[in-house]
């Protein structure tokens, strides 16, 4: 009697244990999309649609062609769009090393680990040409590429863009910079090296 | 008459009442052991991809940052896979015959997408956002383990709840400065039993354990 008893508990708990671990994947795989999931039902595979042409997507409607171009009338602007302060330049700091320094190397001299291992070389940021060059053409690279340096448009915001132009300022500063430039009290500790 | 039963069956069922209760307890213990191995979480398993991409490879021998591929993990609920475009920044100059890498020139050619396995799949019942854990100090590695150490991708941790909980009920024994989250290397400047619960004061780490917290 007892042995049949357990034995008629025994059969549903295995089962539904069982079940436990073997139905779970309609709740967990939902018929919802997942970003940049695959799709069986749009044409093209994807979940994530392409933008209908003529949208505005939220946060990125270009009122001002100095911020989102860096050229005005045709010609690259010589200006920031935005007042640079030192929390800009450290976000600029930090996206130039996430998103330059591999082909460009942290002091801007162009020999980053990717060119070292088989990409073209890029030109110094050092040299009189990219001294010269007006902050525009700088935002115009970076957005549109050049040479065999793709456009970085998807991968940097606008403002991020500015802020790493303002941070290669500081580094083209930095490299051609005198014992003169440095503050009092810097001067006197580099002079003790 | 004589007697039915045997002697012996006064041993028979006592074992087989108690022994009922360890089988079936055997069981549960059995079932759950097998929802946490490696055999359904898949931790440590690797996965298959299309392409062999390796992330030792790209963040530890070319010092690649996380987020010149995974763009949008610093402020969105998505960490973002690379478009086959930021792979040929650089391999449209660098290992162009490789056979390796044709499906990605093939991907970038005919427009279609690269169908990556993925390796960290949460169920869709659960929310989860990369933005908030990274503002509020859970580094990368934290949850993805040595990401950088790992030739093909797998899964350090389970994801089963259990983890999760484990972190949200005690963040101050995971949670570092958000400075360092990015740092594949970190190591506490101080006892993790001091710098956790001033970075939980500091930071407002909430921990929320209630369901609606990933369960919304």
């Amino acid at each position: 009697m007892s042995r049949e008893r357990s034995l008629r508990w025994c059969g549903p708990l295995l089962l539904s244990a069982l079940c436990a671990t073997g139905c779970r994947q309609d709740m967990h795989d939902q018929p919802k999309g997942e970003p940049m999931e695959a799709s069986a039902f749009f044409a093209d595979g994807r979940v994530a649609r392409p933008l209908v042409e003529g949208v505005v997507a939220r946060g990125e409607l270009d009122l001002d062609p100095h911020l989102s171009t860096g050229k005005v009338g045709g010609k690259h602007v010589e200006t920031f769009p935005f007042a640079i302060d030192a929390a800009a330049l450290e976000r600029g700091r930090e996206r130039y090393g996430i998103f330059c320094a591999p082909c460009h190397d942290a002091a801007g001299l162009g020999e980053g680990m990717i060119v070292q291992r088989g990409m073209k070389r890029p030109p110094s940021l050092h040299i009189e040409r990219l001294r010269a060059a007006p902050v525009g053409y700088y935002f115009d690279v970076i957005s549109n590429g050049f040479g065999a340096m793709y456009d970085y448009a998807d991968r940097i915001r606008v403002e991020d863009r500015w802020k790493i132009i303002a941070y290669v300022r500081a580094l083209q500063l930095s490299q051609n910079a005198t014992l003169g430039d440095a503050p009092a009290d810097e001067r006197a500790r580099l002079e003790a090296q | 008459m004589a007697q039915v039963f045997h002697p012996s069956t006064n041993t028979l069922s006592k074992v087989s009442i108690f022994g009922g209760v360890f089988f079936v307890l055997g069981a549960l213990w059995l079932v759950d052991e097998l929802n946490r191995s490696p055999y359904v979480t898949q931790a440590g398993v690797v996965r298959a991809q299309p392409v062999a991409f390796g992330h030792k490879h790209h963040v530890a021998g070319l010092g690649i940052d996380c987020r010149y591929c995974h763009t949008s993990v610093e402020e969105a609920a998505f960490a973002g896979i690379p478009s086959t475009k930021t792979c040929m920044t650089c391999h449209s100059q660098i290992w162009t015959e490789a056979p390796m890498l044709e499906p990605v020139r093939e991907a970038f050619r005919s427009d279609a997408s690269i169908a990556w396995t993925r390796v960290h799949d949460l169920p869709d019942f659960a929310y989860f956002d990369h933005s908030i854990h990274l503002a509020k100090g859970v580094g990368c590695s934290t949850c993805h383990g040595p990401v950088d150490q790992m030739p093909l991708a797998w899964r350090e941790h389970s994801l089963n709840m259990e983890w999760c909980i484990e972190c949200h009920r005690e963040p101050e024994r995971f949670v570092r400065p958000p400075s360092e989250v990015f740092n594949m290397d970190y190591e506490p400047a101080q006892p993790q039993s001091e710098l956790g619960p001033a970075l939980v004061r500091e930071l407002h780490i909430k921990g929320r354990t209630n369901c609606s917290a990933c369960h919304r």
